[in-house]
């Protein structure tokens, strides 16, 4: 055996499908023994992906898959000591319950009464007993489950996969089945490693977190962790509801957004650099303005940072859910126990500890072109026209570095206004304009903010107004 | 309220099974209730037992049932060998493989059986080969092959691959995941390839004629002489009859050793 720390190391590892597609980008993961690892992101973002190359199914186009400490990665399934549960079950429709669980035993020449034997404990840990000569089809999901995860665990793998494994229970059965889930990970003392689209059953069940998505690892972390400090607009968005807010950091420990300046716990920026916050809905303190009117002109300063009104509010349960405009015109999603009316004015606080300031991706659209004749310039293939006089800075066929704003690009209804095609792949709102992501039908990327309102998957037209594309000399 | 109309629709719907009523009752009850009158009468409509004490008396036509069988079994074990493999092909590789092998399946199908016999006789004459017992094997083989892919390819491509995967990932080996897995599962189709081409090649007549030139005789070559004899014809139905009991029986062991397999 390998002394090795980790029972799983994933290095570098990137899978490219036959058709092109890159659906595992340089992803890099670290498993120690007996944890409970989730790999979470939306439906195409390569977590089973990744999931089946650990399991063998599925071989990385390049880097490594250690397992315990040897490298298994073009080694065929039946030869690793992981198992997996799969999403549908897989169970033998052919074979009953105890002989699906001892598939994996009889193919090893086990002993009868050991096979016996192990089956009986392994349905025990499962609290499938009594189901041992029933016929698989009889069961119902969720007893379908406990046996594939039986079936798994017989074989005394070091890591148990799980890919969605609860996805297709209902919602009551998922609870249950995710409290069990942890009871069965602390009695068997084995590793699990758990692919999931649900946010909520991620921050349940583990004890690290990895975010993914488009094929690369967004935050590795504990759940806290992950919810507390997002690392990226995206993570933040995806795990639980935020309000997310294109800010200044103005200096250390101030930030400014929503045309204030609020204190923060955050430092290191630099000065005047965008950013983006993110505001859990639950960490604003609210209030009635009504009750409790500010004193007008000159007097104390009061510690409510933010006016508005509510525009809705939906009764969620244990709290309400409104919507507040405030009085700059930035939407906030605010969580309380209390309701407020729909009209009604209040006032906002938010606590520094409460505001997580995190580094913009990147705060233009930047591409590299050639400068063409008659004040055009070409980039992404296309020729597009240019306020300045190029003839002034730039040589005919002088590279160059591209920049526009993400306000400035303009998205048509009709693709054929446009210079390029593309389609909306995903939209963030931002309080007052949405943040989206457009992908052109050559797999470029544009960044725009607007305030018309798309849906994922329109398609649009993409065009530039000559004067807000800037041109940069390529420096050497 | 709903309830109510479902009833109501359902009655009208009855109607429908009427025409289907009809064909069984004047193509299947009442050929077989005929089948049946005559098998145990004489030419005279006396009733009789005398049809079938001539079959259990007469070793030929005894011999020929019994030969008959064999090369139905023979025709079903080698439409199984050479037709599982093709299945397996066809149901596991890429989309465009199988819809061409399909083609190329069905394209034959497309010709009258009878035609396509006579071709086949034709083309062992033009390559010299004898007329025998293997071109009437050749022959049954090469118009029943497709009653046996079809269902197992069927019930194969139903498979999940999700159960090849777990099977591989509890440590199976790609031929133990064949023999644990895929097999057994493709027994139902496997179970109706079987019926579809042991059936008809049981009571098989025109192939035997026209490939072995009458030289050989199945047991529905003397089925058909007999009804066609036109004297003869008390006989023949007693003679469908017996197939008939022993093609029953067979199918009925073959259910009851599936199912005793399955219990254990």
């Amino acid at each position: 055996m390998s002394n090795s720390r980790y029972i799983i190391e994933v290095k570098h590892v990137s899978k490219e499908f036959e058709d092109g597609t890159l659906v595992l980008n340089d992803v890099s993961l670290q498993v120690e023994k007996g944890e409970f690892v989730t790999i979470l992101g939306p439906s195409g973002c390569g977590k089973t992906t990744l999931l089946r190359c650990i399991a063998g199914f599925q071989v990385a186009t390049s880097g490594d898959i250690l397992l315990n400490g040897e490298d298994v990665t073009e080694l065929p399934p039946n030869k690793r000591s992981v198992n997996m549960v799969f999403q549908k079950y897989a169970l033998f429709p052919h074979l009953n319950v105890f002989d699906n669980v001892a598939f994996g035993l009889k193919l090893k020449k086990v002993d009868r009464n050991e096979i016996e034997k192990r089956v009986r404990k392994a349905l025990k840990i499962v609290s499938m007993s009594d189901y041992e000569l029933r016929d698989v089809d009889s069961l119902s999901g969720g007893q379908q489950q406990r046996v594939a995860i039986a079936r798994a665990i017989i074989n005394e793998p070091e890591v148990l996969l799980l890919d969605e494994p609860l996805s297709a229970l209902d919602r009551k059965m998922r609870a249950d089945m995710q409290l069990e889930l942890i009871e069965m990970h602390k009695k068997l003392g084995i590793t699990f490693i758990y692919v999931t689209h649900d946010q909520e059953e991620a921050l349940t069940l583990s004890d690290r977190i990895v975010v993914m998505k488009d094929g690369k690892i967004q935050q590795i972390g504990t759940p806290t962790e992950i919810y507390n400090e997002p690392q990226n607009c995206f993570v933040a968005d995806f795990i639980g509801e935020s309000n997310i807010l294109d800010a200044v950091m103005v200096k250390d420990w101030l930030v400014h957004f929503c045309d204030h300046d609020f204190e923060c716990t955050d430092a290191g920026f630099g000065t005047d650099q965008e950013v983006d916050v993110v505001i859990r809905p639950e960490d604003f303190y609210i209030k009635s303005l009504s009750t409790n009117p500010s004193p007008e002109g000159e007097g104390e300063k009061s510690p409510w940072q933010l006016r508005g009104e509510v525009t809705s509010c939906i009764f969620k349960g244990v709290h309400y859910e409104m919507l507040i405009l405030t009085e700059e015109g930035y939407e906030l999603s605010v969580r309380d126990y209390r309701c407020f009316e729909v009209g009604e004015k209040v006032q906002l606080l938010i606590k520094p500890e409460d505001i997580q300031v995190m580094q913009k991706e990147c705060l233009y659209n930047t591409f590299q072109g050639t400068v063409l004749e008659d004040n055009q310039v070409e980039f992404l293939d296309e020729a597009w026209d240019v306020s300045e006089r190029t003839a002034d800075r730039f040589e005919v066929g002088e590279k160059v570095d591209i920049e526009v704003d993400f306000n400035h690009i303009n998205l048509q209804d009709d693709e054929e206004d446009g210079v390029l095609c593309g389609e909306v792949k995903s939209i963030l709102y931002k309080g007052d304009h949405y943040h989206l992501t457009v992908v052109t039908d050559e797999g470029d990327l544009f960044y725009v903010d607007t305030k018309d309102i798309w849906d994922k998957g329109d398609r649009v037209g993409i065009k530039i107004a000559p004067s807000w594309i800037r041109l940069y000399k390529v420096e050497s | 309220m709903e309830l109510f109309w479902k009833n109501k629709d359902l009655d009208k719907r009855r109607f429908w099974a009427v025409p289907y009523i009809e064909v069984l009752v004047f193509l299947v009850v009442l050929p077989m209730i005929m089948i049946a009158f005559y098998a145990f009468t004489n030419g005279a409509g006396h009733f009789t037992f005398y049809n079938f004490v001539q079959f259990f008396t007469q070793s030929d036509a005894i011999n020929t049932l019994i030969y008959s069988f064999g090369i139905a079994l023979i025709t079903t074990i080698v439409c199984l060998v050479v037709g599982y493999p093709a299945a397996y092909f066809m149901a596991t590789r890429s989309f465009r493989i199988p819809a061409v092998m399909i083609i190329l399946f069905i394209l034959p199908m497309w010709v009258n059986f009878l035609l396509r016999t006579i071709a086949t006789a034709e083309l062992f004459g033009l390559v010299g080969l004898p007329l025998d017992e293997n071109a009437l094997i050749f022959g049954m083989c090469y118009d029943f092959l497709p009653f046996m892919i079809y269902p197992i390819l069927t019930s194969l491509s139903k498979i999940d691959t999700a159960l090849l995967e777990a099977s591989q990932d509890l440590g199976a080996t790609r031929l133990q995941t064949f023999f644990k897995v895929i097999l057994p599962l493709s027994k139902p189709g496997i179970q109706s390839g079987v019926i579809m081409v042991f059936m008809p090649t049981v009571s098989t007549f025109a192939i035997s004629e026209l490939l072995t030139h009458n030289k050989i005789k199945l047991f529905g070559s003397i089925i058909q002489e007999s009804i066609n004899s036109g004297v003869m014809l008390n006989y023949g139905a007693a003679l469908s009859l017996i197939l008939l009991v022993f093609i029953n029986l067979t199918m009925l062991l073959g259910k009851n050793a599936d199912k005793e397999s399955s219990l254990h």
